[in-house]
Protein backbone atom coordinates (compact mmCIF):
# COMPACT_ATOMS: atom_id res chain seq x y z
CA UNK A 1 0.00 0.00 0.00
CA UNK A 2 0.73 3.32 -1.03
CA UNK A 3 0.98 5.20 2.69
CA UNK A 4 2.46 1.92 4.31
CA UNK A 5 5.45 2.42 1.94
CA UNK A 6 6.01 6.39 2.34
CA UNK A 7 5.91 5.57 6.13
CA UNK A 8 8.67 3.16 5.77
CA UNK A 9 10.28 5.58 3.37
CA UNK A 10 9.53 7.75 6.22
CA UNK A 11 11.45 6.10 9.18
CA UNK A 12 14.86 4.92 6.99
CA UNK A 13 15.16 8.38 6.26
CA UNK A 14 14.60 9.49 10.10
CA UNK A 15 17.14 6.85 11.23
CA UNK A 16 19.97 7.49 8.65
CA UNK A 17 19.10 11.19 9.47
CA UNK A 18 19.78 10.57 12.65
CA UNK A 19 22.60 8.33 12.73
CA UNK A 20 24.47 10.93 10.38
CA UNK A 21 23.58 13.56 12.82
CA UNK A 22 25.09 11.62 15.94
CA UNK A 23 28.46 10.82 13.64
CA UNK A 24 28.77 14.36 13.40
CA UNK A 25 27.83 15.55 16.93
CA UNK A 26 29.53 13.03 18.49
CA UNK A 27 32.09 14.24 21.30
CA UNK A 28 34.85 11.50 22.23
CA UNK A 29 35.58 11.63 26.00
CA UNK A 30 38.56 13.53 27.05
CA UNK A 31 38.89 15.39 23.95
CA UNK A 32 41.77 18.15 23.74
CA UNK A 33 41.35 21.43 21.63
CA UNK A 34 44.28 23.02 20.53
CA UNK A 35 44.95 25.62 17.79
CA UNK A 36 44.97 23.50 15.26
CA UNK A 37 41.54 23.20 15.39
CA UNK A 38 40.88 25.86 15.27
CA UNK A 39 39.43 27.89 12.14
CA UNK A 40 41.86 30.15 10.58
CA UNK A 41 39.52 32.90 10.02
CA UNK A 42 36.39 33.66 11.59
CA UNK A 43 33.79 36.30 9.91
CA UNK A 44 32.19 38.12 13.02
CA UNK A 45 29.26 39.88 11.60
CA UNK A 46 25.95 39.07 12.98
CA UNK A 47 25.91 42.14 14.69
CA UNK A 48 26.84 43.96 11.67
CA UNK A 49 24.90 47.34 11.14
CA UNK A 50 26.56 51.13 11.59
CA UNK A 51 30.25 49.13 10.82
CA UNK A 52 30.71 46.45 8.52
CA UNK A 53 31.74 42.78 9.90
CA UNK A 54 35.89 41.96 11.26
CA UNK A 55 37.42 39.66 9.10
CA UNK A 56 38.83 38.26 12.33
CA UNK A 57 42.43 36.65 11.58
CA UNK A 58 42.27 34.19 14.45
CA UNK A 59 44.98 31.48 13.18
CA UNK A 60 47.30 34.90 14.21
CA UNK A 61 45.53 35.17 17.26
CA UNK A 62 46.56 31.99 18.48
CA UNK A 63 49.90 32.49 17.83
CA UNK A 64 50.28 35.42 20.59
CA UNK A 65 47.53 34.45 22.74
CA UNK A 66 46.64 31.37 24.84
CA UNK A 67 42.94 30.07 23.81
CA UNK A 68 41.53 30.89 27.45
CA UNK A 69 42.80 34.53 27.28
CA UNK A 70 39.66 34.97 25.18
CA UNK A 71 37.43 31.75 25.55
CA UNK A 72 37.90 31.99 29.34
CA UNK A 73 37.66 28.34 30.76
CA UNK A 74 35.64 26.68 27.79
CA UNK A 75 38.86 25.47 25.88
CA UNK A 76 40.05 23.22 28.54
CA UNK A 77 42.82 25.97 29.28
CA UNK A 78 43.49 26.52 33.00
CA UNK A 79 41.82 29.58 34.31
CA UNK A 80 44.11 31.84 36.39
CA UNK A 81 41.56 34.94 37.87
CA UNK A 82 40.82 34.35 41.08
CA UNK A 83 37.20 35.32 40.52
CA UNK A 84 37.00 32.37 37.75
CA UNK A 85 39.07 29.68 40.12
CA UNK A 86 36.91 29.62 42.87
CA UNK A 87 34.55 27.51 40.35
CA UNK A 88 36.06 27.26 37.35
CA UNK A 89 39.46 25.33 39.04
CA UNK A 90 38.68 22.01 37.15
CA UNK A 91 36.43 23.08 34.52
CA UNK A 92 37.19 20.73 31.55
CA UNK A 93 36.30 21.94 28.11
CA UNK A 94 33.13 23.12 27.39
CA UNK A 95 30.98 21.76 24.57
CA UNK A 96 30.32 25.76 23.70
CA UNK A 97 33.25 27.72 22.88
CA UNK A 98 31.98 30.48 20.50
CA UNK A 99 31.18 34.15 21.97
CA UNK A 100 27.54 33.80 21.01
CA UNK A 101 26.39 30.72 22.50
CA UNK A 102 26.85 32.46 25.99
CA UNK A 103 26.95 35.89 25.02
CA UNK A 104 23.37 37.10 24.52
CA UNK A 105 23.09 39.39 21.03
CA UNK A 106 19.65 40.49 22.94
CA UNK A 107 21.39 42.54 25.95
CA UNK A 108 19.16 44.41 27.60
CA UNK A 109 16.37 43.29 26.30
CA UNK A 110 13.07 42.15 28.73
CA UNK A 111 13.62 38.43 28.43
CA UNK A 112 17.74 38.72 29.02
CA UNK A 113 17.34 41.23 31.87
CA UNK A 114 14.47 39.16 33.24
CA UNK A 115 17.19 35.74 33.27
CA UNK A 116 20.19 38.09 35.16
CA UNK A 117 17.52 38.58 38.28
CA UNK A 118 17.43 35.19 38.96
CA UNK A 119 18.71 35.69 42.86
CA UNK A 120 20.78 32.00 42.45
CA UNK A 121 22.86 33.49 39.53
CA UNK A 122 26.48 34.46 39.90
CA UNK A 123 26.92 35.69 36.72
CA UNK A 124 24.90 39.02 36.69
CA UNK A 125 26.94 41.08 34.93
CA UNK A 126 27.93 39.18 32.11
CA UNK A 127 28.41 41.48 28.87
CA UNK A 128 26.11 40.99 25.79
CA UNK A 129 27.82 39.83 22.26
CA UNK A 130 28.42 43.00 21.25
CA UNK A 131 29.76 43.86 24.73
CA UNK A 132 32.21 40.84 24.92
CA UNK A 133 33.62 41.31 21.93
CA UNK A 134 34.82 45.29 22.52
CA UNK A 135 35.65 44.59 25.77
CA UNK A 136 37.96 41.12 24.95
CA UNK A 137 39.43 42.98 21.92
CA UNK A 138 40.13 46.78 22.68
CA UNK A 139 40.52 45.62 26.11
CA UNK A 140 43.68 43.30 25.14
CA UNK A 141 44.49 45.52 21.92
CA UNK A 142 45.13 48.42 24.11
CA UNK A 143 47.66 46.46 26.40
CA UNK A 144 49.63 45.04 22.95
CA UNK A 145 49.47 47.59 21.19
CA UNK A 146 47.11 46.63 18.42
CA UNK A 147 45.19 48.66 16.88
CA UNK A 148 41.95 50.95 18.85
CA UNK A 149 40.26 52.79 16.41
CA UNK A 150 36.61 51.69 15.76
CA UNK A 151 37.36 52.24 11.60
CA UNK A 152 41.15 49.80 12.64
CA UNK A 153 38.64 46.54 12.65
CA UNK A 154 35.44 47.73 10.45
CA UNK A 155 34.46 49.98 8.24
CA UNK A 156 31.74 52.46 8.76
CA UNK A 157 28.48 51.54 6.16
CA UNK A 158 26.02 54.17 4.82
CA UNK A 159 23.48 53.53 8.05
CA UNK A 160 26.62 54.53 9.85
CA UNK A 161 27.56 57.47 8.32
CA UNK A 162 24.32 58.87 8.17
CA UNK A 163 24.05 58.28 12.21
CA UNK A 164 27.32 59.74 12.85
CA UNK A 165 26.92 62.62 10.37
CA UNK A 166 30.26 61.86 8.83
CA UNK A 167 31.43 61.04 5.38
CA UNK A 168 29.00 62.08 2.46
CA UNK A 169 26.37 62.72 5.59
CA UNK A 170 28.79 65.30 7.49
CA UNK A 171 28.02 68.55 8.25
CA UNK A 172 28.82 71.45 6.09
CA UNK A 173 31.58 73.58 7.08
CA UNK A 174 30.14 76.34 9.18
CA UNK A 175 31.05 79.83 8.86
CA UNK A 176 34.31 80.89 10.83
CA UNK A 177 33.41 81.37 14.55
CA UNK A 178 31.97 77.45 14.72
CA UNK A 179 29.03 77.41 17.63
CA UNK A 180 27.22 80.56 17.95
CA UNK A 181 27.28 82.23 21.43
CA UNK A 182 23.15 81.71 22.57
CA UNK B 1 -19.89 94.08 76.43
CA UNK B 2 -19.43 92.47 73.55
CA UNK B 3 -15.65 92.58 71.57
CA UNK B 4 -15.19 91.54 67.95
CA UNK B 5 -12.58 88.88 69.23
CA UNK B 6 -12.55 87.37 72.53
CA UNK B 7 -9.30 86.19 74.25
CA UNK B 8 -11.13 82.54 74.51
CA UNK B 9 -12.15 82.82 70.56
CA UNK B 10 -8.77 84.42 69.90
CA UNK B 11 -6.77 81.25 71.79
CA UNK B 12 -9.13 78.58 69.96
CA UNK B 13 -8.39 79.55 66.86
CA UNK B 14 -4.58 79.81 67.52
CA UNK B 15 -4.70 76.19 68.59
CA UNK B 16 -7.07 74.66 65.70
CA UNK B 17 -4.22 76.26 63.49
CA UNK B 18 -1.47 75.13 65.23
CA UNK B 19 -3.05 71.53 64.74
CA UNK B 20 -3.69 72.07 61.38
CA UNK B 21 -0.17 73.30 60.70
CA UNK B 22 1.04 70.17 62.45
CA UNK B 23 -1.32 67.56 59.96
CA UNK B 24 0.25 69.59 56.43
CA UNK B 25 4.18 69.10 57.87
CA UNK B 26 3.10 65.55 58.52
CA UNK B 27 2.21 65.40 54.89
CA UNK B 28 5.46 66.68 53.68
CA UNK B 29 7.53 65.02 55.37
CA UNK B 30 5.88 61.49 54.09
CA UNK B 31 6.44 62.86 50.69
CA UNK B 32 10.12 63.04 51.87
CA UNK B 33 10.35 59.28 52.89
CA UNK B 34 9.50 58.35 49.61
CA UNK B 35 12.59 56.37 48.23
CA UNK B 36 11.95 56.27 44.35
CA UNK B 37 10.07 53.54 42.76
CA UNK B 38 11.33 49.94 43.46
CA UNK B 39 10.79 48.67 40.00
CA UNK B 40 12.42 51.61 38.50
CA UNK B 41 15.34 51.30 35.84
CA UNK B 42 18.54 52.97 35.19
CA UNK B 43 22.13 52.58 33.92
CA UNK B 44 25.35 52.10 35.44
CA UNK B 45 27.86 54.02 33.63
CA UNK B 46 31.43 52.49 34.08
CA UNK B 47 34.25 55.00 33.45
CA UNK B 48 36.82 52.42 33.07
CA UNK B 49 35.21 50.67 29.72
CA UNK B 50 34.27 54.11 28.23
CA UNK B 51 36.94 54.72 24.65
CA UNK B 52 35.34 57.97 23.86
CA UNK B 53 34.05 56.45 20.55
CA UNK B 54 30.86 59.06 21.07
CA UNK B 55 28.57 56.97 19.73
CA UNK B 56 26.14 57.25 22.60
CA UNK B 57 25.76 60.99 21.32
CA UNK B 58 25.11 59.81 17.56
CA UNK B 59 22.30 57.48 18.74
CA UNK B 60 20.48 59.98 21.23
CA UNK B 61 20.77 62.39 18.37
CA UNK B 62 19.51 60.40 15.78
CA UNK B 63 16.71 58.48 18.16
CA UNK B 64 15.89 62.39 19.90
CA UNK B 65 15.36 63.82 16.35
CA UNK B 66 18.27 66.42 17.46
CA UNK B 67 19.57 68.88 15.04
CA UNK B 68 22.62 67.96 12.89
CA UNK B 69 25.76 68.54 14.77
CA UNK B 70 28.39 71.55 13.99
CA UNK B 71 31.26 68.52 13.42
CA UNK B 72 30.61 64.60 12.59
CA UNK B 73 30.44 62.58 15.65
CA UNK B 74 32.96 60.49 14.98
CA UNK B 75 35.74 63.95 14.91
CA UNK B 76 37.60 63.97 18.29
CA UNK B 77 39.06 67.27 17.72
CA UNK B 78 35.22 67.61 19.97
CA UNK B 79 37.05 66.77 23.52
CA UNK B 80 39.24 69.88 23.27
CA UNK B 81 36.75 72.51 22.67
CA UNK B 82 36.69 74.65 26.06
CA UNK B 83 33.24 77.22 26.38
CA UNK B 84 33.57 79.57 29.24
CA UNK B 85 36.39 77.69 30.81
CA UNK B 86 34.60 74.91 30.46
CA UNK B 87 34.40 71.62 29.18
CA UNK B 88 31.31 70.93 26.59
CA UNK B 89 28.11 70.60 28.49
CA UNK B 90 24.08 69.89 27.35
CA UNK B 91 22.59 72.58 25.48
CA UNK B 92 19.54 72.81 23.21
CA UNK B 93 21.09 70.60 20.19
CA UNK B 94 23.11 67.67 22.65
CA UNK B 95 21.00 65.99 25.62
CA UNK B 96 24.15 63.64 25.92
CA UNK B 97 28.02 65.09 25.30
CA UNK B 98 31.67 62.62 26.16
CA UNK B 99 34.02 64.49 28.39
CA UNK B 100 37.93 63.42 27.52
CA UNK B 101 40.20 64.33 31.26
CA UNK B 102 43.77 63.27 31.32
CA UNK B 103 44.43 62.18 34.71
CA UNK B 104 48.30 63.00 35.62
CA UNK B 105 50.17 59.93 35.88
CA UNK B 106 48.15 58.01 34.09
CA UNK B 107 49.06 56.74 30.16
CA UNK B 108 45.52 56.82 29.08
CA UNK B 109 42.70 59.24 29.65
CA UNK B 110 39.23 58.94 31.22
CA UNK B 111 36.13 59.80 29.42
CA UNK B 112 32.86 60.49 31.01
CA UNK B 113 29.43 60.88 29.46
CA UNK B 114 27.08 63.34 30.77
CA UNK B 115 22.96 63.39 30.77
CA UNK B 116 20.27 63.94 32.71
CA UNK B 117 20.86 61.45 35.74
CA UNK B 118 17.32 61.08 36.41
CA UNK B 119 17.38 61.65 40.36
CA UNK B 120 15.11 59.47 42.38
CA UNK B 121 13.69 62.87 43.82
CA UNK B 122 14.32 65.20 41.70
CA UNK B 123 14.78 68.83 41.76
CA UNK B 124 13.50 69.91 38.71
CA UNK B 125 10.44 68.80 39.57
CA UNK B 126 9.96 69.95 43.25
CA UNK B 127 11.06 73.58 42.02
CA UNK B 128 8.58 73.52 39.08
CA UNK B 129 5.20 75.29 39.88
CA UNK B 130 3.54 74.39 36.91
CA UNK B 131 4.45 70.86 37.09
CA UNK B 132 5.94 70.31 34.02
CA UNK B 133 8.21 67.09 34.98
CA UNK B 134 7.01 63.81 36.24
CA UNK B 135 9.22 61.04 37.37
CA UNK B 136 8.10 58.06 35.99
CA UNK B 137 7.55 54.21 37.78
CA UNK B 138 10.32 53.46 34.76
CA UNK B 139 12.58 55.59 36.38
CA UNK B 140 12.53 58.32 34.09
CA UNK B 141 12.50 62.19 34.77
CA UNK B 142 10.10 63.10 31.53
CA UNK B 143 8.87 67.15 30.57
CA UNK B 144 6.16 68.16 29.01
CA UNK B 145 6.66 71.52 27.18
CA UNK B 146 2.61 72.28 26.98
CA UNK B 147 2.64 73.48 30.32
CA UNK B 148 5.67 74.79 30.60
CA UNK B 149 5.73 79.09 31.25
CA UNK B 150 9.60 79.16 30.07
CA UNK B 151 10.85 79.71 33.71
CA UNK B 152 14.01 78.30 34.14
CA UNK B 153 13.84 77.61 37.81
CA UNK B 154 14.06 74.06 36.86
CA UNK B 155 17.72 75.19 35.38
CA UNK B 156 18.87 76.21 38.80
CA UNK B 157 17.33 73.68 40.77
CA UNK B 158 19.05 70.93 38.96
CA UNK B 159 22.21 69.99 40.71
CA UNK B 160 23.76 68.44 37.58
CA UNK B 161 23.14 71.87 35.53
CA UNK B 162 20.75 69.23 33.06
CA UNK B 163 17.84 71.11 31.86
CA UNK B 164 18.94 73.59 28.94
CA UNK B 165 16.97 76.10 27.60
CA UNK B 166 15.62 76.59 23.58
CA UNK B 167 16.40 79.73 23.61
CA UNK B 168 15.78 79.60 19.71
CA UNK B 169 11.89 79.50 20.99
CA UNK B 170 11.77 81.57 23.66
CA UNK B 171 7.98 82.31 23.16
CA UNK B 172 7.69 78.49 23.06
CA UNK B 173 8.98 77.67 25.96
CA UNK B 174 10.73 74.44 25.58
CA UNK B 175 13.30 73.18 28.05
CA UNK B 176 15.66 71.00 26.56
CA UNK B 177 17.36 67.46 28.29
CA UNK B 178 17.35 63.79 27.93
CA UNK B 179 14.10 61.95 28.90
CA UNK B 180 15.57 58.11 28.85
CA UNK B 181 14.10 57.41 25.61
CA UNK B 182 10.85 57.01 27.97
CA UNK B 183 8.49 57.35 24.90
CA UNK B 184 10.27 55.85 22.35
CA UNK B 185 12.41 52.90 24.16
CA UNK B 186 12.06 52.89 27.74
CA UNK B 187 8.18 52.63 28.32
CA UNK B 188 8.01 49.33 26.30
CA UNK B 189 11.02 48.10 28.64
CA UNK B 190 13.56 48.54 25.98
CA UNK B 191 17.49 50.31 27.13
CA UNK B 192 17.89 54.02 25.68
CA UNK B 193 19.64 54.54 22.45
CA UNK B 194 22.87 55.42 23.63
CA UNK B 195 23.00 52.12 25.89
CA UNK B 196 22.10 49.97 22.91
CA UNK B 197 24.64 52.14 20.61
CA UNK B 198 27.88 51.41 23.28
CA UNK B 199 30.47 48.86 22.16
CA UNK B 200 31.92 48.57 25.12
CA UNK B 201 29.02 48.27 27.70
CA UNK B 202 29.95 51.25 29.49
CA UNK B 203 26.68 51.70 29.34
CA UNK B 204 24.94 48.86 32.06
CA UNK B 205 20.99 49.14 31.63
CA UNK B 206 18.68 47.32 34.54
CA UNK B 207 17.11 47.86 37.37
CA UNK B 208 18.46 50.04 39.54
CA UNK B 209 18.67 48.07 42.32
CA UNK B 210 20.28 45.20 40.68
CA UNK B 211 22.85 48.03 39.12
CA UNK B 212 23.95 48.79 42.50
CA UNK B 213 24.61 44.45 43.16
CA UNK B 214 26.45 44.83 39.83
CA UNK B 215 28.45 48.25 40.65
CA UNK B 216 29.63 46.68 44.13
CA UNK B 217 30.09 42.87 42.21
CA UNK B 218 32.71 44.71 40.22
CA UNK B 219 33.95 46.85 42.91
CA UNK B 220 34.63 43.78 45.69
CA UNK B 221 36.17 41.11 42.43
CA UNK B 222 38.75 43.61 41.12
CA UNK B 223 40.79 45.30 44.11
CA UNK B 224 42.19 48.48 42.87
CA UNK B 225 40.41 48.95 39.72
CA UNK B 226 37.71 50.92 41.26
CA UNK B 227 37.20 54.01 43.66
CA UNK B 228 34.83 52.19 46.39
CA UNK B 229 32.00 54.11 45.54
CA UNK B 230 28.85 54.48 43.47
CA UNK B 231 28.27 57.53 42.74
CA UNK B 232 24.61 58.06 42.56
CA UNK B 233 23.83 55.41 45.03
CA UNK B 234 23.13 58.05 47.35
CA UNK B 235 24.01 61.66 45.98
CA UNK B 236 21.15 63.70 45.74
CA UNK B 237 18.84 61.08 47.67
CA UNK B 238 19.74 58.98 44.87
CA UNK B 239 19.64 58.63 40.65
CA UNK B 240 18.93 56.26 38.35
CA UNK B 241 21.97 56.91 36.37
CA UNK B 242 24.98 55.81 38.44
CA UNK B 243 28.59 56.05 37.85
CA UNK B 244 31.49 53.76 38.79
CA UNK B 245 35.32 55.71 38.53
CA UNK B 246 39.02 54.34 39.00
CA UNK B 247 40.13 57.48 39.93
CA UNK B 248 38.24 59.91 42.89
CA UNK B 249 35.21 61.18 41.06
CA UNK B 250 36.03 65.31 41.53
CA UNK B 251 39.38 64.22 38.89
CA UNK B 252 36.87 63.57 36.32
CA UNK B 253 34.67 65.96 36.52
CA UNK B 254 32.03 64.95 39.47
CA UNK B 255 30.30 67.42 41.83
CA UNK B 256 31.82 65.36 45.08
CA UNK B 257 29.79 68.00 47.25
CA UNK B 258 26.38 67.65 46.50
CA UNK B 259 24.26 66.57 49.54
CA UNK B 260 23.42 63.22 50.10
CA UNK B 261 19.65 63.82 50.65
CA UNK B 262 17.10 65.07 48.27
CA UNK B 263 17.13 68.76 47.37
CA UNK B 264 13.64 68.63 48.63
CA UNK B 265 15.09 67.71 51.37
CA UNK B 266 17.12 71.17 52.13
CA UNK B 267 13.31 73.43 51.41
CA UNK B 268 10.94 71.02 53.14
CA UNK B 269 10.63 72.62 56.16
CA UNK B 270 10.40 76.14 54.31
CA UNK B 271 7.69 74.44 52.34
CA UNK B 272 5.89 73.17 55.47
CA UNK B 273 5.50 76.55 56.93
CA UNK B 274 3.87 78.17 53.72
CA UNK B 275 0.37 76.68 54.58
CA UNK B 276 1.20 77.76 57.82
CA UNK B 277 2.37 81.58 57.27
CA UNK B 278 -0.64 82.08 54.72
CA UNK B 279 -3.49 80.41 56.94
CA UNK B 280 -2.24 81.71 60.39
CA UNK B 281 -0.18 84.64 60.34
CA UNK B 282 -3.29 86.67 58.68
CA UNK B 283 -5.60 85.76 61.41
CA UNK B 284 -2.60 86.19 64.25
CA UNK B 285 -1.65 89.41 63.52
CA UNK B 286 -5.29 90.83 62.77
CA UNK B 287 -6.20 89.68 66.27
CA UNK B 288 -3.18 91.48 67.82
CA UNK B 289 -3.77 94.58 65.84
CA UNK B 290 -7.60 94.29 66.93
CA UNK B 291 -6.02 93.69 70.54
CA UNK B 292 -3.86 96.51 70.54
CA UNK B 293 -6.33 98.60 69.24
CA UNK B 294 -9.07 97.73 71.29
CA UNK B 295 -8.68 100.64 74.03
CA UNK B 296 -9.16 103.38 71.37
CA UNK B 297 -12.15 101.26 69.38
CA UNK B 298 -13.76 100.86 72.98
CA UNK B 299 -13.06 104.97 73.61
CA UNK B 300 -14.38 105.55 70.49
CA UNK B 301 -17.08 103.87 71.13
CA UNK B 302 -17.92 105.45 74.87
CA UNK B 303 -17.56 108.80 73.02
CA UNK B 304 -19.65 107.54 70.39
CA UNK B 305 -22.63 106.80 72.59
CA UNK B 306 -21.95 110.29 75.16
CA UNK B 307 -22.38 112.22 71.59
CA UNK B 308 -25.50 110.08 71.44
CA UNK B 309 -26.55 111.20 74.54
Amino acid sequence: MRTELLTRKKIVHTALALALGGVLLWVGPGRAMDAADAPETVEIDSLAKLYSGVHFDHAMHTDIASCGQCHHHTTGDKVTDPNCIRCHANSGEADIVSCRDCHSRDRFSREDLSRLSNPLLYHIDKPGLKGAYHLNCVGCHEKMGGPTGCEDCHGMTEAGERMFHTGKHAPAPTPAGGRSGH
Amino acid sequence: MKSPLSRRNFIKGGLAGTVAATLLKEKKSQAADFEGYPQGMGVLVDLTRCVGCRSCEAACNQEQKLPPPEKPFNDFSVFDEIEHGQKRRTDETRYTVVNRYDIPGQDHPLFRKIQCNHCQEPACLTSCFVNAYTKTPEGAVIYNAKVCVGCRTCMIACPFYIPTFKYSSAFNPRIMKCVFCYDTRLKDGKPPACVEACPQEALTFGRRSELIKIGQQRIRETPGKYEEHIYGEHEVGGTAWMYLSSVPFDKVGFDTHVPKEPILNLVKDFLGIVPMVLTIWPALFAGFHLLATRKDWLKGKTEDEHEEE
